[in-house]
């Protein structure tokens, strides 16, 4: 065990001789996570509203009706973007730091129950297949970008509503959401040595550039996008529950 | 002595920076076993802290550049008194030098055809310098660590100083150290010992140095009997920052004039085109606008026609121009000079080229260099003299004994370019680990160690404990550092020189009188006190080469003999122990061999 | 003015925080107020120093709480007024006062597989361009500082230096697994040795890195996923039997 006299410098959860509110910041992140996540839950399970003349909710897309599947579909459908949250590199240290205090803060003591394995063992092992979620949700892409084609459907007719351009964001920050992942920026690129001697390798040099600056901002579109889901399906399941009206722009 | 810990090794090596571990690398490449000793831990010898670059003619980058201009440079920068043998193996080997770290995984700047980039540097005629933007000296002392650390024959002793060589019959056989981190004497016997300790920077206050740089290798190579040369060199180099006092000293590398920067005073003029010796005349432009030419080529990556500016000239030049632009009433609000890039460069340029010093200055004296210029005043930085050497094995005057790197005299004679310095490092650890490996084979038998004399000294070095604090070893270093900053700076006198001649003999009885609190675990008091006797010995030794010449050459000025003697330059200053006493002479130079003055003399 | 300075004195078995009263000046950084403390109250205080300027990473220790270098943190970054508490780093066993003993830390690095380059040219050079080593010159600016081992709760916490090298040598590895001249396989190492699993890239060896470095995002998560592609990717590894076998 190391040697630090204990009396002086107590090891144990929360010890430390930091003297900001470093707790702050980890709770904050647990709050908001916990919301989003509980309002997606909710959203997705009510199998309902999701719908509003060309407004689909994100929760929802693809669109799956079919009923013989014995639970809602949507929970079919949410379980790959799911899934690719949960093993993403942001997420994980979010919820490590806020919900497992591991750690709660930089140099912040935790909490020390058994043997520390990281993500060497299951199930945390498996987080190294973040990719094929990666992959898989890649996939939603298409759909989602013709879910705002749709949004600007009125009956037949071209038209901007409000909804359009929630949906429109809403795609828009997803597309930077997967694009920014890390593991898109190994597989476009990162994955060389050396960038310079091919033209296929200057290629993927340029890819990789690309996904470097975004991912350099994966975070921040990290919660936006989580942001603009739940507001798109708030938005839409408003409308159809007849709550408020949509704002026609064009 | 029967609990003192011993180690038995072929070759011995002190100092764990460039030279130190390219000696290491090089003489068990030859097959001895190999011991390193340093003072802090691996990898933060002052090596780390080189900023610009390390001088070689590897010419990628201007295709006129060759070992014979390199030596050129380097003969011209020392004002002649160089080992004219030993600036020429610089000259010769730095590249291969170089490329080799690269084939031990270094990664330099690179020129557009995908070579190693070269920048411009102070007295070097091309653009010479192969860097890592602002921190070469960091990336060449990894890999050299790396390198070393992989050796399976390489032992490193980390954090244990060395205390006294030891000799036997006249021969080195070993040394005694202590480990700081404990107190405890660690005996390493050793059929040779190269010593790489560096420099003495911590004689002065105002330094770039850190709390290594006490003269510990001058000194115990000048205990051991051996010769010291070009001792009166001290090299003040012209940019250390002024403000806040926190940072007073440290260096702002070259490469910021390399990268195009200027030096005004407080009117606003580019003094230094005022200061253009004689020599150099036809080197340097004469104008401002050609001096912009210049600096416009070497950005755009073209081959200079016009010639440098001013600002390039040689460090002992500037550094007398910037103070004496002080002296003279013209300085900036903390008296220093004005360095400007801010108005030269792009900001993003600056902060790709120099980001160690926008980062220093950003964070220690709120000066973005981005937006505003920096304060400079010349802080201690090199020392050009020490032991002296054999210039093809690094073989120090006494047997067994080798030296390399800034603690070997002789190959930049009274003033040292910028840049050399890593170069020798890389050529001259080689030669000295080569050197000492040929000559450890060549003994036969493990040289004797005297018991007496092991204890003789381990009572010297616990002595200070007895003596319960009446005199604080800091306070004596601290007055020390006054006393030869004031009394054998950049402008000496006679008068001052004698007075530090006294004052010495005072301050070594005061150091006499230091006592320390605690016990030997890591005690950094004890530490002080015991380097406080080699800075006492290497000041005294800066100070009675420095009457001993009496004209002015390179870093060294004297006052009342402003003008190079003829009779000088055909001279080297030794200092050397006789008995107890420290004596001057003079030694004849080698003179320059034919085929090697017709290309000093231009006709290449 | 002044503040007051509370050090841990003492070593592995017993210490205190000692309370020290210390001038302030201008553009004064902590490194030199542990300097005049040594000078005028305490000549034995132990700390490590060498550049003074952010280069050599020798002056690392905890400041209020959070790992930084000595000589690079200013006394007017903290409210005046309030005492400023300076200990040692915690992952590592005290000698003394601010020292500690990061030997284990030379033990990780002299295990790494070292650098092995490719054939050079005909010229016995090489070439490189800038693009090729941009990403690598960023890990090569580390100082050993040894203040995002320090922080990693994987050695401080959970102390399994058996087993995770630490964010520093991840650093280290990224830097020649991405070498474009290196041809040395790290992968086995990497996963095994290096532990590179332990790491759930919570981010604190970024946080405090003083060069900057983007350790997690430039070079463990690469690292991560480079191990992937050997050892955890079913379809890589269908795809390496099929290819190996035909
Ligand atoms: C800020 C700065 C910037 C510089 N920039 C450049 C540059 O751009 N280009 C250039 O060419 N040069 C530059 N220099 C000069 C150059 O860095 C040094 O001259 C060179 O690094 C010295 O190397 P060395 O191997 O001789 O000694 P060092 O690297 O200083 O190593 C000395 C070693 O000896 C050990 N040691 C000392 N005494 C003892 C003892 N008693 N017992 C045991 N071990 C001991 C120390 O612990 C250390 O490991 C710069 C210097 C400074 C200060
Ligand atoms: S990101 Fe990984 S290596 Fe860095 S501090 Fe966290 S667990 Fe340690
Ligand atoms: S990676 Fe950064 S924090 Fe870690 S040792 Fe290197 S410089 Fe220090
Ligand atoms: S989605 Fe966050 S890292 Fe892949
Ligand atoms: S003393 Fe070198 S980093 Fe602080």
């Amino acid at each position: 065990m190391v040697a630090v006299p204990a009396e002086v410098r107590p090891r144990g959860f929360a010890a430390t001789e930091r003297r900001d509110a470093w707790w702050v910041a980890p709770l904050l992140q647990g709050l908001m996570l916990a919301v989003f996540i509980s309002y997606a839950t909710w959203a997705a399970l009510q199998n309902a509203n999701y719908h509003w003349g060309g407004y689909l909710s994100p929760l929802y897309s693809p669109l799956i009706t079919a009923d013989w599947i014995p639970v809602p579909p949507s929970l079919l459908i949410l379980l790959p973007p799911v899934l690719f949250r949960a093993t993403c590199y942001y997420y994980r240290k979010a919820y490590y730091r806020s919900y497992f205090l591991d750690p709660p803060a930089c140099a912040v003591g935790e909490l020390r129950a058994g043997r520390y394995r990281g993500e060497t063992a299951f199930p945390l092992v498996l987080q190294n297949l973040h990719r094929y979620l990666f992959y898989a949700t890649f996939l939603y892409l298409p759909f989602l970008w013709s879910d705002v084609v749709h949004a600007t459907r009125f009956g037949g007719s071209f038209g901007i509503g409000l909804g359009t351009l929630v949906i429109l964001a809403n795609t828009t920050a997803l597309t930077f959401y997967s694009f920014s992942c890390h593991s898109a920026r190994h597989l476009v690129g990162g994955g060389l040595d050396c960038f310079s001697r091919t033209a296929a390798s200057r290629a993927c040099h340029a890819a990789w550039k690309g996904a470097s600056v975004l991912n350099a901002r994966h975070m921040l579109f990290a919660w936006m996008s989580f942001f603009t889901v739940c507001s798109a399906d708030l938005y839409v399941r408003l409308l159809a529950s007849g709550v408020i009206h949509d704002v026609r722009l064009l | 002595m029967d609990h003192l810990e011993t180690k038995t090794y072929d070759v011995l090596v002190v100092g764990a920076g460039g030279a130190g571990l390219r000696a290491a690398i090089e003489a068990v490449d030859q097959g001895v076993s190999v011991a390193v000793v340093c003072k802090s831990l691996l990898g933060k010898a002052h090596t780390v802290m080189a900023e610009g670059g390390v001088a070689a003619a590897l010419a990628t980058t201007d295709s006129r550049d060759g070992w014979r201009v390199h030596f050129r440079d380097t003969m011209r920068g020392g004002k002649l008194l160089n080992d004219w043998r030993m600036a020429q193996l610089l000259a010769q080997e730095a590249p291969a030098r170089v490329r080799e770290l690269e084939a031990w995984g270094a990664l330099f700047d690179r020129t557009p055809d995908g070579r190693i980039l070269q920048r411009n540097f102070g007295g070097h005629q091309y653009p010479r310098l192969a860097h890592v933007g602002d921190r070469t000296g960091l990336e060449m002392i990894r890999t050299l660590q790396d390198r070393t650390v992989q050796a399976q024959r390489i032992d490193v002793f980390m954090e244990c100083t060395v205390a006294r060589l030891l000799t036997d019959d006249g021969r080195i056989s070993g040394a005694l150290t202590y480990r700081r981190e404990s107190g405890r004497f660690l005996l390493l016997r050793a059929k040779a010992v190269v010593l790489a300790t560096g420099g003495i920077g911590r004689a002065y206050k105002i330094n770039s140095n850190s709390w290594e740089y006490t003269g510990d290798g001058h000194a115990l190579a000048y205990d051991a009997g051996a010769d010291l040369i070009g001792m009166e060199f001290v090299q003040f180099h012209p940019t250390g920052m002024v403000w806040p006092l926190s940072v007073r000293g440290i260096l702002v590398t070259e490469g910021v004039r390399g990268e195009g920067g200027v030096l005004k005073n407080s009117r606003g003029e580019r003094f230094m085109f005022r200061y253009i010796p004689e020599m150099f005349r036809g080197d340097f432009a004469d104008t401002e606008e050609e001096a912009d030419r210049w600096v416009a080529d070497v950005i755009a990556g073209r081959k200079a026609e016009a010639r440098r500016p001013p600002e390039l000239l040689t460090r002992d030049v500037v550094a007398r121009a910037i103070a004496q632009e002080v002296r003279e009433g013209r300085g900036s609000p903390h008296g220093g000079a004005f360095l400007d890039i801010a108005s030269r460069r792009k900001a993003e340029d600056i902060r790709k080229k120099l980001p160690s010093m926008y980062q220093q200055f950003f964070e220690l004296a709120d000066v973005d260099i981005t937006r505003e210029p920096m304060e400079v005043f010349p802080t201690t930085h090199y020392m050009m003299g020490g032991v002296k050497v054999d210039p093809e094995s690094q073989a120090a005057t006494v047997p067994g004994l080798f030296a390399a790197g800034e603690v070997a005299g002789g190959l930049h004679g009274a003033n040292r370019l910028g840049g050399n310095s890593l170069s020798d490092l890389l050529v001259f650890g080689r030669r000295a680990g080569a050197g000492a490996a040929t000559y450890a084979r060549a003994q036969s038998g493990e040289p004797g160690v005297e018991t007496r004399q092991v204890d003789a000294i381990t009572a010297e070095l616990l002595a200070p404990f007895e003596r319960k604090g009446s005199e604080s070893p800091y306070a004596v270093q601290d007055a020390l550092q006054d006393m030869m900053g004031t009394c054998v700076g950049i402008a000496r006198t006679a008068d001052d020189l004698q007075n530090a001649l006294a004052a010495l003999g005072e301050l070594r009885a005061r150091a006499g009188r230091v006592g320390v609190d605690g016990n030997r675990q890591y005690n950094p008091g004890w530490h002080t006190t015991l380097d406080l006797r080699n800075l006492l010995t290497v000041s005294e030794a800066v100070t009675r080469a420095a009457l001993a010449r009496r004209e002015s050459r390179g870093a060294h000025t004297r006052v009342e003999h402003p003008d190079s003697d003829k009779r000088f330059g055909t001279v080297n200053v030794v200092v050397r122990r006789q008995g107890d006493a420290m004596t001057v002479v003079e030694e004849p130079i080698v003179p320059v061999p034919g085929e090697l003055r017709d290309i000093l003399e231009g006709k290449d | 003015m002044e503040a007051v300075l509370k050090i841990f004195r003492g070593d592995a078995t017993s210490g205190a925080f000692r309370d020290y009263t210390v001038p302030l000046d201008e553009g004064m950084v902590v490194l030199d107020a542990v300097h005049w403390v040594q000078a005028h109250q305490a000549s034995d205080l132990a700390c490590r120093w060498n550049c003074k300027a952010g280069r050599c990473g020798s002056c690392s220790a905890e400041v209020n709480g959070k790992p930084r270098l000595m000589c690079m943190t200013r006394m007017d970054h903290f409210p005046p007024g309030e005492p400023i508490t300076l200990a040692p780093m915690k992952a590592f066993p005290v000698l003394k006062d601010l020292v500690c003993d990061v030997s284990w830390n030379y033990s990780v690095n002299r295990r790494i597989p070292a650098f092995k380059p490719a054939p050079p040219e005909a010229d016995g050079t090489w070439r490189m361009q800038q693009v090729d080593i941009d990403r690598v010159q960023e890990f090569r600016k580390c100082i050993e500082c040894f203040l995002c081992q320090d922080v990693c709760h994987v050695l401080r916490d959970h102390d399994r230096k058996d087993s995770f090298a630490g964010p520093r040598f991840l650093v280290r590895l990224a830097g020649l697994e991405m070498h474009p001249l290196d041809v040395e396989s790290r992968g086995a190492h990497l996963k095994e040795e290096a532990g590179i699993g332990f790491c759930n890239i919570t981010k604190c060896c970024t946080e405090v890195c003083p060069e900057s470095i983007h350790i997690t995002d430039n070079a463990i998560i690469p690292l991560k996923e480079r191990v992937v592609d050997e050892f955890y990717d079913p379809l890589r590894r269908l795809w390496r039997r099929l290819r190996g076998s035909a």
